[in-house]
């Protein structure tokens, strides 16, 4: 739409016709008060806030609702309009409960804050107030009717946003009141998105409510650990005992890659962290076989004298290294260099949760083919081909329904199943079991979707982890015959991307560079082995015929995960770094107590490449980083560690919040800045962005634009562009993707240590069984 | 049954029928009936227009605007379809006019509903009953039914290729669908939630398409002003304010009833001698000219008061539904002004804040202050309440509870004062008044 | 779930005479849902009140959630969703009928009836509700019983009303039986 200029308050301000006031003036710094209107939702105009002048209208006009065009003359702030929002107030709080001292939202109440600036301070109301018992709604969510202002933002965030409708308004006059889908019970996906648009303390969050005063907290702003979207969380941290506790997620900071959203798992699921079963001590097998508590000192000497021996008698190509879909790429990084440089093997691998090696290979030599997550956000049209977003990438099916929502995006979703987004789709093919064998054939075919599809313009197209190895080239191939067409492959877990991404593969170098080309890498590799290593099954082969002598296995669980007997360990000196005793750390001979990713710093890179600084947010006593435990795991095998970890070339001392956390403040910001500047201190081998100066300089993807990414942004990197070909190896295969399938409420060995995350799982089974239905 | 009235100085324009058996299709037919659609099938959209533009016709359901005007705003290419619908929710309290034309003359609405919708370009028409009105709706459906039967209605109406269905509908009890995107709502479904406006149902009505939407009177006003002429239909009522309207009057009167006058007829006359003056010869105390949203007027206010949408809203009120409203010097006015707030607090929809907070906030204070317990400040308080939702809220039900309020604490603040500090009331009334 | 594939019939709670009704109801307007306060209207003359079965039927009916169906009906004063007597007593006391003796009507029920707003007597043959206008101003005060209007009333015509619609309850108690 055209530019018209009008007037706001004397100032002349500039906007696209028909762009509503209220986000006109507050682009121009201009604050219209609101309590309905929400950016992205429907229009109400209930809560008559936001009232303005316009020049010859008689009446006061809401902002929320009025467009703006040539020649307007508006008022936004008078004696007249001051009068009215109080006023407005006042009646508000006449049935209002006034708890604010132990109201949850206090401090960080609308409500509180417009009776403060507008001055409705002394209370006319004479009258009886309406009392009624607050309600839990679930485990998450609960509702305190009387401080329910009805402003129907949760009723739209839930229909409109969330596409779940669990939110109704019911009877009418005062007696309106939000009522649950199941009479008094919410049969929801949790995602507790109610809770965050509540402008008011009506709708509390199971988890925080009566914890803590929010002035009482820090708050972090950081990366979800959860899956693979990579949503900004910010974290509630308040000082206790051991550290620092986690005591609230919310999205606060609605800056991220995820705007508004969050869903159970990021808001929720922070728990774990708190877990009892936490480990806090290194543990050792004892000459009983019993693991018993031990000292760094003592552990990392034991660990690291093994490894040496073990690699001195046996070779390097005795160890192997599992890494982690959850630890930072600078872990990632450090983890496999280690292997190849000190451990000398290629013997690594991880949880492969997506082909993301065939992708980056499909890509190879091509610019601007890979899509960001927020090119899915604008993009026009979207081909989403397997998976079920909604379920397992729910930032991505919140994107997708926000696009088609507010941008009628075009969505084509081809899938073996009928999943939830086939409601916000323009076309959906049906698929047989086996149907994703032969995309492009499907494509150029004759039917309507295919035809619909080739229609588009420009496309984006997802591919579900069900699309692998040939299939992704063929499908790419196909794409790049068609001109403007953008690629995402779709993975689980925090971190699967950085851990294929960073060279937790046998064959491939960080950059999905091939260990028998090693370009750069030669020479900055000293030792590395010219023999692409073992994949994660063969290492268990090896291990049942005795011929692995060692095993590091960094926040993983394959014994879990792989379904492999423990018996096939039995030969094999296990190390695993790790923050619970799982299935796999039961068996070992040393465990180091692993930081959590909320409580550490370090880059990670979701499932489309977009890379996000964690910051860490709490403290916990007894764990360290898994870089730390790597970096000392390698001193204390006599290693150069200024090879491995370059630091301290700046000669600068101060850290970047590494060993403060939470309790970081302006130090902090500071660092930042230098960061940002290119001036980072690397004063400490323990300091992780040492590594990234590195992967920077290794991986042409991963040459960031540091003034966003520390400051808090994504930045977009490129799997393929920089690389020339590169054959599809064959130890990619298919079969060695082996997907996570969490749900809303599962987060792998994660999600079995929260409580949260289980009793939501719990309330909803039988419901989400029926809606699965529907 | 409701007991039909007459006076001399009645213009029977739109009562013409009641009482003849007009409801039976060919009685109407007899008395004249569908000539005026077919004439107007012969002349098209613009010379009905026209015709209601010349009539001065204003709308019967409260805001009195122009309807040949309203008519003009719709577009006349659509990409959706368009839709006429009568409004038949007729629940302001005081008024009770709609009931005898849905109970005498229902093909009188049907055909005003054909009309318009050639006027507009629709082919689909829906007469809205409030939900009360079920004996009524059942009528409407039977004549709806008949006239299908003779062909006036279908895909070829009076054996011509236009296309115009009636389909009816009923409400469930909630006065806030009366207004007219709320109404449209309610027709879809919904909760009886009014609309952003704009866009207006002019443009974006009902299922989206361009939509006319008129009170049951005024449909049922459009064939007798084509029948007669736009002009001549002016001629009979004031300047502005064309025709005859039907007037509701009720309470302490002699003869109350629905009475068909000109516009512009004289209140005090009305009531004295239309209606035969102030029961047992009581005094008058005070009038509600136009049903119970329009503040009340004093005696001495109705001296020379025309009873057209102009004149009355030079008084200080309006013409509203023409509901009047007769009070005797016997009424407590606090007792009046609470059963009147609370019929708006109990049928505020509660979308908006200064509406759903302030009918309750009102109702409350009016109840304490009613049963004894007022202290002097409330009575500013209920003013700068009322005075606060003025023009402030989303649809105009919250002025309708503000404005009465606001005219019964300014014209009567001594008799709320009277009320203070557990004084008994004036009346002797206060019985304890349960309201809904 | 798509009311189309599964038979009316053998679902519905409601009379064959009803449920043909709903059936045509729904084709009746441009979209399925304007269905909706009818039909909750109608399936609430037979059964008496909006039963959770009810919601439930009708949700399925016109397709939409049972959430959604109880947004709109706990909106509409008619509605409602605990069983009524079989006459309804519907007293208007708004402005009108208040000025020309509504309330001394209104009381006279309750006395006669023992039972206040919204109450039921014990044999279910009555209920009573103080309504807001009904539109029968001039002919106050006037009142429902069920959908019939009574209007021009005095507090002594309240025992003969009663005692017309008792004699009517009986008479179909017994045809019923009979
Ligand atoms: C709260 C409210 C209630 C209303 N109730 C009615 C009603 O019951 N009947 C009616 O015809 N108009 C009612 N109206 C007016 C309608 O909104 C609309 O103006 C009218 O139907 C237009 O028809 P007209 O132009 O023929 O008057 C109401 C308006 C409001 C704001
Ligand atoms: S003024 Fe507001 S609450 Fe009142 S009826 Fe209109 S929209 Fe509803
Ligand atoms: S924000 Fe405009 S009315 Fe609420």
């Amino acid at each position: 739409m055209a530019d018209v200029t009008f007037t706001v308050d004397g100032k002349k301000l500039t906007a696209p016709a028909g762009t509503l006031l209220i986000e006109a003036c507050r682009k121009a710094g201009i604050e219209i008060p609101a309590f309905c209107y929400y950016p992205g939702l429907s229009l109400q105009a209930a809560c008559r806030m936001c009232v303005v002048r316009q020049e010859k209208v008689p009446k006061l006009q809401t902002a929320c609702t009025t467009t703006v065009a040539e020649g307007q003359v508006f008022i936004t702030e008078s004696a007249e309009i001051a009068q009215a929002r109080k006023a407005t107030i006042e009646l508000l709080l006449g049935n209002h409960p006034l708890d604010c001292p132990v109201c949850d939202a206090g401090g960080e109440c609308e409500l509180q804050d417009m009776t403060f600036k507008y001055g409705a301070g002394v209370s006319l109301y004479a009258e009886a107030k309406q009392h009624r018992e607050e309600q839990q709604w679930s485990p998450a969510v609960f509702y305190d009717r009387p401080r329910c202002i009805l402003c129907y933002r949760c009723i739209r965030m839930c229909g409109e946003g969330m596409d779940v409708w669990a939110l109704g308004v019911q009877n009418r006059a005062v007696s309106s009141v939000i009522v649950p889908n199941g009479g008094d019970q919410l049969d929801c996906e949790q995602c507790g998105m109610c809770i965050d648009v509540c402008p008011v303390g009506a709708l509390t969050s199971g988890s925080y409510r009566y914890k803590t005063r929010p002035w009482e907290m820090n708050h972090v702003s950081t990366v979800c650990t959860h899956c693979a979207d990579g949503c900004k969380v910010t974290l509630g941290v308040r000082q206790s005992n051991d550290g620092s506790e986690i005591v609230r997620a919310d999205n606060r900071d609605k800056s991220g890659i995820n705007g508004d959203f969050l869903c159970a798992k990021g808001r929720f699921g922070f728990d774990f962290v708190e877990s009892p079963e936490r480990l806090n001590k290194p543990l050792v097998r004892n000459a009983q076989g019993v693991l018993e508590p031990a000292t760094w000192e003592h552990a990392l000497r034991y660990a690291a004298s093994k490894l040496s021996e073990i690699r001195e008698s046996r070779g390097g190509e005795s160890i192997a290294v599992i890494g982690s879909s959850n630890t930072t790429n600078e872990e990632n990084y450090l983890l496999q260099k280690f292997a190849r440089t000190v451990l000398r093997t290629n013997n690594i691998d991880h949880q492969r949760t997506a082909d993301y090696a065939a992708f980056a290979s499909a890509l190879a030599g091509r610019q601007s083919k890979a899509a960001s997550l927020r090119d899915v956000a604008i993009a026009p049209a979207i081909l989403l081909i397997g998976g079920d977003p909604t379920v397992e990438h729910p930032l991505l099916a919140w994107t997708l329904r926000t696009n088609v929502r507010l941008n009628k995006a075009r969505l084509y979703i081809a899938n073996t199943a009928k999943i939830k987004l086939t409601r916000q789709a323009r076309a959906t093919l049906e698929l047989p079991a086996d149907g994703y064998r032969n995309l492009p054939v499907l494509l150029d075919g004759d039917t309507d979707f295919a035809k619909a599809v080739r229609a588009e313009e420009s496309l984006l197209v997802i591919m579900g982890e069900e699309i692998r190895g040939a299939q992704i080239e063929a499908l790419v191939g196909w794409g790049l015959g068609r001109g403007d067409v953008r690629f995402a492959c779709l993975g689980d877990r925090a971190n699967s991307r950085g851990a294929a991404d960073m060279g937790l593969l046998p064959d491939l170098l960080p950059g999905y560079v091939q260990v028998n080309s090693p370009g750069a890498f030669a020479a900055e590799y000293p030792g590395l082995p010219s023999n692409p290593g073992k994949t994660e099954p063969e290492m268990f082969a090896a291990a049942a015929k005795g011929e692995l002598g060692a095993l590091l296995i960094v926040g993983a669980n394959p014994i879990a995960r792989l379904g492999v007997a423990g018996e096939a360990l039995k030969n094999t000196f296990v190390i695993v770094q790790d923050i619970f005793l799982n299935e796999t750390a039961a068996l070992a001979d040393v465990v180091f107590p692993a930081a959590s990713l909320y409580e550490k710093s370090g880059t990670i890179t979701n499932t489309f490449g977009d890379v996000q600084l964690a910051r860490k947010a709490a403290d916990r006593a007894g764990v360290k980083p898994d870089f730390e435990i790597l970096v000392r795991l390698a001193g204390s095998m006599g290693v150069d560690v200024k090879a491995l970890v370059p630091f301290g070339k700046l000669g600068v001392t101060a850290d970047l919040g590494q060993s403060r956390g939470a309790q970081a403040g302006e130090a902090d910001r500071h660092a930042v800045w230098l960061a940002a500047n290119g001036l980072e201190m690397k004063t400490s081998p323990f300091d992780p962005l040492a590594v990234l100066d590195e992967i920077e300089r290794l991986v042409p993807a991963y040459k960031l634009d540091r003034l966003n990414l520390f400051g808090g942004s994504d930045v977009p990197t490129e799997p393929g562009a920089t690389m020339g070909f590169v054959p599809v190896s064959a130890l990619t295969a298919p079969n060695l993707v082996v997907p996570a399938h969490d749900g809303l409420f599962t987060s792998g060995t994660l999600g079995r240590y929260s409580p949260a995350l289980k009793e939501l799982q719990q309330h909803q089974s039988p419901a989400l069984a029926e809606t699965a239905a529907d | 049954m409701p007991r039909l009235v007459s006076h001399p100085d009645e213009v029977k324009i739109v009562s013409r029928r009641f009482g003849l058996g007009a409801e039976k299709i060919d009685r109407y037919i007899e008395l004249g009936g569908y000539e005026s659609a077919r004439k107007c099938l012969a002349q098209g959209p613009d010379w009905i227009i026209n015709e209601l533009k010349a009539s001065s016709l204003r709308g019967r359901g409260g805001a009195g605007f122009p309807t040949g005007m309203k008519w003009s705003f719709v577009p006349k290419q659509s990409a959706k379809p368009k839709y006429v619908l009568v409004n038949g929710d007729e629940s302001e309290p005081g008024t009770c006019k709609d009931h005898l034309i849905f109970l005498h003359d229902p093909h009188a609405v049907i055909e005003g509903a054909i009309i318009a919708g050639l006027a507009i370009g629709a082919k689909v028409g829906f007469i809205y009953l409030r939900g009360e009105y079920r004996y009524l709706l059942e009528i409407m459906e039977k004549a709806v039914a008949d006239a299908y039967a003779k062909g006036f209605l279908g895909k070829n109406i009076f054996g011509s290729d236009t296309e115009f269905q009636i389909i009816t509908q009923t409400g469930a009890g909630a006065y806030e669908v009366g207004e007219e995107s709320a109404l449209m709502e309610s027709l879809e479904g919904k909760r009886g939630v009014p609309r952003i406006k704009p866009p207006f149902p002019a443009v974006v009505g009902l299922y989206g398409g361009p939509t006319v939407i008129n009170n049951a009177e005024t449909i049922a006003t459009v064939p007798y002003v084509i029948e007669m002429g736009g002009a001549a239909f002016a001629a009979v009522g004031s300047p502005k304010n064309g025709g005859t309207r039907l007037f509701s009057i009720s309470g302490h009167v002699e003869r109350p009833g629905v009475y068909e006058l000109p516009m512009g007829y004289n209140l005090k006359k009305m009531i004295y001698e239309v209606a035969g003056g102030v029961r047992s010869g009581r005094k008058l105390k005070a009038v509600v000219p136009g049903g119970s949203s329009t503040p009340v007027l004093l005696p001495e206010e109705i001296e020379t008061l025309g009873m057209d949408f102009d004149q009355v809203g030079k008084a200080g009120s309006m013409l509203g539904s023409a509901g009047v409203v007769v009070l005797d010097d016997q009424t407590c006015i606090v007792e009046f002004a609470l059963r009147t707030i609370s019929f708006y607090q109990h049928e505020s929809c509660g979308w908006c804040i200064p509406c759903r907070e302030g009918t309750d906030w009102l109702k409350k204070s009016l109840t304490r202050f009613h049963a004894g317990f007022g202290v002097a400040k409330d009575i500013d308080n209920i003013k700068y309440l009322a005075e606060n939702m003025l023009g402030r809220t989303f649809c105009p039900l919250g002025d309708a509870a503000a404005m009465p309020t606001l005219g019964f604490v300014n014209k009567f603040r001594k008799e709320f004062e009277d009320h203070l500090d557990g004084k008994p009331c004036p009346f002797a009334k206060h019985v304890e008044l349960a309201v809904v | 779930m798509s009311p189309n594939n599964t038979s009316t019939e053998t679902m519905t709670l409601f009379s064959p005479q009803l449920a043909a009704r709903l059936d045509a109801l729904v084709e009746k307007y441009p979209l399925r849902r304007s269905a909706l306060v009818p039909m909750l209207l109608y399936a609430q003359d037979e059964v008496g009140y909006l039963s959770d079965a009810v919601v439930a039927e009708v949700a399925w009916r016109i397709g939409i959630t049972e959430l959604e169906v109880r947004n709109v009906a706990t909106y509409y004063s008619m509605l409602r969703f605990k069983p009524a007597g079989k006459y309804n007593v519907q007293v208007c006391t708004n402005i009108s009928c208040m000025l020309r003796g509504g309330y001394e009507l209104y009381e006279r029920f309750q006395e006669e009836l023992g039972i206040g707003h919204k109450g039921v007597t014990p044999d279910g043959v009555f209920s009573l509700e103080e309504v807001e206008c009904i539109g029968a101003c001039c002919w106050a005060p006037a009142i429902q019983v069920n959908y019939e209007f009574l209007d021009e009333l005095n507090p002594d015509q309240v025992p003969g009303i009663l005692a017309d619609y008792r004699a009517k309850a009986a008479a179909e108690e017994r045809s019923s039986h009979a």
